[in-house]
């Protein structure tokens, strides 16, 4: 429309027009924004903020699914969710796991990457081989390990059995059963970490290993002078995003162990999910999905300030 | 994006460097045949849990459950598991319902997070930034906080085992909004501005101009919210009950206690559950390896 107005106008009156435009497009533009965004935001609001609110207001009340006793009892359930032991066992669990699954997770995936990173041949036959479980349904690994975990019938007790280590009950000995969990992970999961380690490295200027060459620094020296240090930021955000993926496990665990024996694998998501849906308490369900969430928080501010100030 | 090192760079520009890169081609040969090594037993054994459940499906249930373990069965490989399973089971059905219902989140993922993303890039709306911050802060959120009201919600919308109840929570990726956000924020302006100049509006502009540009993170995002739903167990597992209702990773749970010991049947039923995302791995590698690489860092 501007245009042919331009070609049949004196230079006053397109200058007019363009102004006029302007401001016609800036105001149509911002009608614009909220007519793009708004398909977004009903799913947002009805999917996430309602629910992140009415799950706040249901934790204040005596909720169940067999629909008795709705009213607001205040604090009630968080007061009881302090004082519940079993709580705060599956807390401990959830960050047991956390702990001794996020170093394998992050140091595995980097010694994969790096050795991978050295000019292998038949790069996509690795990529394969460590990324592929990734791509599994959280169910088809638990089927996979709980079968070679078996203590009679399992493929792993029969290998050790073969290099004299006696059988080992791996998803019912209590002191066993959660490091089994965190191998099925470290199988499942780590090829993604592999996968972002890779690319990271795949970025690294290549001038700088000649430069280190040329000084003769070695294959050693160059990973720790050069690789590391420039992948630094990579590390950060893996560490980041492990440690929340970690915290919020389940499925493995509620799939293999069922979290067991005796409570020993049970993690805080299932506390939640049996609390509600076993229990039938909402309620105070709800109360401890919130607290879970403060954990989270925290657990993500410290992480922000943590790595702020080491890389300032 | 293939990993190079400085060997293989360097045969590239061979020439004033080539005394260089023999000396160093030389001495970096035998470390090279040890890394090899260690990442080939690695891969083997990784492959070993894929490895035993083919050859576990293989075998007939008496076979399976025999000690002491062979490796290949005395009576022969037979595919009758394989057969009893899909005869038997809801399989088939497990898989229409993960196909259809990750594609439908795939689908409406990208539609509502395109749009969304496009107007924070590019258009100077009233509250912006406010909104900007509200979907950023909404990454804290772990989907498993929202379980219980969620299927409350559920409940009095009567979706408990519907598509719709399976699929409608799962489209909100605020991750992926941020991850196309930063992308279209690369696009040069004056791309548009000439399209604006020529009377387009900005619907027109965004299909025509910004989408073009944008296919390969939208393929990226496409690829990391499929897998990502294809695979989702807990939420599917609580707003499903009905057997032709659920997905195949729920399905696959029903199964293990159903099936209880029959070893080959369940070892082929994962295989079966597995199969569609590795062929499709197998045929996209190159794509999705990229998309995990652009949009994994943003988090799920």
């Amino acid at each position: 429309m501007s245009t042919s107005t331009v070609s049949s106008s004196s230079e006053v009156t397109v200058q007019h027009v363009h102004e006029n435009n302007h401001a016609v497009r800036l105001r149509r533009d911002r009608r614009h924004g909220w007519s793009f965004m708004a398909p977004f935001l009903v799913f947002f609001g009805v999917f996430l903020v309602w629910p992140l609110i009415y799950g706040l207001y249901m934790s204040f009340t005596g909720k169940s699914l067999t629909g008795a006793n709705s009213s607001f009892i205040g604090f009630d359930n968080y007061i009881e969710a302090l004082g519940d032991a079993d709580m705060w066992h599956s807390m401990g669990n959830t960050f047991y796991f956390t702990l001794i699954s996020t170093v394998p997770l992050v140091l595995v995936a980097l010694a994969m990457a790096a050795l991978v990173n050295m000019g292998l041949p038949a790069q996509w036959l690795w990529r394969l081989s460590f990324f592929a479980p990734y791509l599994l349904a959280s169910t088809v690994v638990s089927l996979f390990f709980v079968w070679m975990y078996n203590p009679q019938l399992g493929l792993i007790n029969e290998l050790l059995g073969k290099i004299g280590i006696p059988p080992i009950d791996w998803l019912n000995n209590p002191d066993v059963a959660m490091w089994s969990i965190v191998i099925a992970t470290l199988w499942w999961t780590v090829g993604f970490n592999f996968l972002l380690y890779l690319a990271a490295m795949g970025n690294i200027p290549q001038a700088h290993f000649e430069a280190a060459q040329l000084d003769g620094a070695g294959g050693w020296r160059q990973f720790f002078s050069i690789t590391l240090p420039q992948i630094k930021a990579t590390t950060i955000m893996i560490v980041i995003l492990q440690v929340l993926a970690s915290l919020k496990i389940f499925d493995q665990v509620y799939q293999m162990t069922a979290g067991g024996p005796a409570g020993s694998t049970r993690t805080v998501v299932q506390y939640i999910f049996e609390s509600g849906f076993t229990g039938y308490r909402l309620g105070y369900s709800a109360a401890i999905s919130y607290i879970f969430f403060a954990i989270i928080v925290i657990v993500s501010i410290s992480q922000f300030f943590l790595t702020r100030k080491r890389s300032s | 994006m293939t990993a190079s090192t400085l060997t293989r760079t360097s045969t590239r520009n061979s020439g004033g460097h080539s005394a260089v890169v023999k000396r160093r081609k030389k001495r970096f040969q035998p470390s090279r045949f040890v890394a090899t090594l260690i990442v080939a037993v690695l891969a083997i054994t990784w492959l070993v849990p894929f490895a035993w459940a083919t050859i576990t499906a293989l075998k007939s249930e008496t076979e399976a459950a025999a000690t002491p373990i062979t490796l290949v069965p005395k009576s022969g490989f037979t595919f009758d598991a394989f057969a009893k399973v899909l005869q038997q089971g809801n399989i088939p059905q497990w898989t229409l319902n993960s196909l259809f219902t990750a594609a439908a989140i795939t689908i409406i993922t990208l539609a509502i997070s395109t749009l969304a993303a496009y107007a924070l890039s590019r258009i100077d709306f009233k509250g912006r930034k406010l909104m900007m911050t509200i979907i950023v802060a909404s990454l804290i959120v772990p989907p498993p906080v929202l379980i219980i009201p969620l299927f409350y919600q559920m409940v009095s919308f009567h979706m408990i085992d519907t598509y719709w109840g399976i699929i409608l929570p799962q489209v909100i990726a605020p991750a992926m909004v941020f991850v196309l956000k930063k992308f279209f924020d690369q696009i040069p302006r004056e791309l548009e501005d000439a399209a604006l100049v020529d009377g387009a509006g900005r619907i027109r502009i965004f299909w025509q101009v910004v989408l073009p540009l944008s296919r390969p993170i939208l393929a990226a995002v496409a690829i990391f919210v499929f897998i990502g739903a294809w695979n989702n167990f807990l939420w599917p597992f609580i707003v499903t009950n009905e057997s032709s209702m659920l997905t195949l990773p729920v399905g696959l749970q029903t199964i293990k206690s159903a099936y209880g010991i029959q070893y080959a049947q369940n070892m082929a039923s994962a295989l079966l559950a597995a199969l569609p995302l590795i062929v499709v791995f197998l045929f996209f590698q190159r794509q999705i390896i990229k998309g995990i690489s652009t949009t994994g860092l943003a988090g799920t």
